[in-house]
């Protein structure tokens, strides 16, 4: 079975994609086995952008999830859209800048993170998507900060080393907002 | 060795440079377009030629006249542009590689994954009595290893080898380990490469003499009776099944969570999964058809491979079909809803 399921979603251009990609890579380093599955389409900035992830130990089946263990969303339309279908005892982290109502599911763990307003404050808001993905680490440690480390500077190679080391901070940023507000799944 | 993490569509690219690919021909069509965007940087750089043609047409028949280990990639529409090209090199029996990344159809349709290519790529190349091989991965590492299996049967059957994926394989990314590259020894006495002295090549499908053509047809029939030695196919899980789940590609993937969900729920469930689609594993399908209760096809078409397995099948037991298609893709929950009603049918009987 999946070690870990998830399905991020938001607006074009929030880099859903790219945190999913961070996610996936990062268990592929760790030896594990990831799948990553985006929408595509005539997809736009502003648009609606999804990914899927599925993370392993073994043979993954299915990279199409309809109920994900984990949801991201990013705006208040991908919450609406998939927050009914997350597994029971599952986890939903939200941009709690980007949405104010709150999730109506009893039955998963909510973390909220001013993810925006967050990276806002590290220099530039396009680092959201990695506050979030700090956030997910630290309710659900599917792989280490190390392996994200290694990601990111592979992504950000010399001569844009600062944009690793913004990117790692959001990151680790998103892990102390987090703490706390969700206990381990696992 | 560390596996690179990439997307369907450039693994395929990759192991075509690393298979010997010596010449692309093509047009750009969503969802296949990161394969030639990745051979017009990468195959030049190592000595192949990457040209965009100014059609499908035109494409097609570059690959006709290439004598190099060469191939050509597309989805639906331009496969269907492509059929004219296919016929001449299946009756002058040209190798090559062609890669189909499945879209919604008919028509222009959309650009999400589907599966409905089937007919078109197992039942008939083109017109006349042709048949390409046609392979189908249902993973990134898979692409990559039948692209290079792709290319030896091309070669060994002087014909075209189709690799039948689907939007989703091509657009998503998994870990995949790269084969080394080969320089391939190829007979290639056939070619049009100016060999100087020596008999006069001629590549043609033409024959106006029908006894001609009737002999060029005998050959190329006893050709894909050879093949039959091709067939790959994979079980899983089917040892004390009652209820077998076939399915090729991606489809496949999403029936194997399924089948995992029904085992635990106590439903015995199995996977028969056809790699190759021509030549179809028909007598494996017939031997699995034999033991369990009641076959269950699920595809992202209306129904097409199913045809094949209820000829296998042959009647032994009830084989039914579920299919989304249009660019919806099935879902786990909705494969494992389709293996209990099948699984409640035979109880029922």
């Amino acid at each position: 079975m999946a070690a870990l399921d998830l399905i991020a979603a938001g607006f074009g251009g929030q880099g859903i994609l790219f945190l999913g990609e961070v996610l996936a890579w990062a268990a592929v380093l760790e030896g594990k086995n990831a799948t990553w599955l985006p929408s595509y389409g005539p997809e736009q900035r502003g648009g609606t952008a999804t990914c899927t992830v599925v993370v392993a130990g073994g043979t993954i089946g299915s990279p199409v999830v309809a109920d994900p263990e984990v949801l991201v969303a990013m705006n208040g339309p991908s919450l609406d859209k998939f927050a009914p279908r997350v597994r029971p005892g599952g986890l939903v982290i939200v941009d709690a800048s980007m949405v104010d109502r709150p999730v109506a599911r009893s039955d998963v763990r909510v973390v909220r993170v001013d993810a925006v307003a967050q990276a806002a404050a590290l220099g530039d808001v396009r680092m959201a998507n990695m506050v979030l993905l700090g956030a997910l680490l630290a309710a659900v440690p599917v792989v280490s900060l190390d392996a994200v480390k290694r990601v990111l500077a592979d992504q950000f190679p010399p001569p844009n080393e600062a944009l690793a080391a913004a990117n790692v901070k959001a990151v680790t940023g998103g892990m102390a907002a987090s703490r706390g507000a969700a206990q381990p799944l696992r | 060795m560390m596996p690179a993490f990439t997307k369907g569509n450039e693994a395929i690219a990759e192991s075509a440079i690393r298979a010997g690919l010596r010449a692309y021909f093509g047009y750009p069509v969503t969802p296949q377009s990161e394969l030639p965007e990745y051979l017009a940087r990468r195959l030049p750089e190592r000595g192949g030629v990457f040209l965009q043609a100014e059609s499908e047409i035109a494409a097609i028949n570059m690959v006709y006249g290439a004598g190099a280990r060469v191939m050509i990639s597309t989805s639906g529409p331009g496969f269907s542009l492509m059929q004219e090209g296919l016929s001449y090199l299946v009756g002058a029996e040209v190798p090559c590689v062609v890669v189909d990344m499945m879209r919604g159809g008919p028509g222009l349709g959309n650009i999400a994954p589907a599966q409905g290519d089937y007919f078109q790529a197992t039942k008939s190349a083109g017109h006349g009595d042709g048949r390409l091989l046609v392979l189908a991965p249902w993973s990134v590492q898979e692409a990559c290893d039948l692209t290079r299996v792709a290319f030896d049967l091309a070669d060994r059957y002087r014909n075209p080898v189709a690799i039948l994926g689907d939007g989703l394989l091509g657009q998503m990314m998994e870990p995949v380990v790269l084969p080394a590259p080969v320089e391939p020894a190829r007979d290639v006495a056939w070619a049009t490469t100016g060999a100087g002295s020596g008999p006069a090549r001629v590549i043609t499908s033409l024959d106006l003499e029908p006894e001609a053509l009737e002999a060029r047809n005998r050959r190329l029939q006893e050709k894909y009776r050879r093949a039959q030695q091709e067939v790959r196919w994979e079980g899983y899980r089917l040892d004390d099944a009652d209820v077998a789940v076939v399915a090729y590609g991606i489809s496949a993937r999403i029936a194997r969570t399924a089948v995992d969900r029904a085992r635990d729920e106590g439903v015995a469930a199995g996977l028969v999964r056809p790699i190759t689609l021509f030549p179809f594993p028909s007598q494996a399908v017939r031997d699995v058809a034999s033991r369990v209760r009641i076959v269950l096809v699920t595809e992202l078409s209306a129904g097409q491979m199913v045809e094949d397995v209820r000829l296998a099948a042959d009647g032994r037991v009830p084989v039914r079909f579920y299919g989304r298609f249009g660019g919806m893709v099935s879902t786990p929950p909705e494969i494992l809803d389709q293996i209990e009603q099948a699984a409640s049918e035979v109880r029922a009987a």
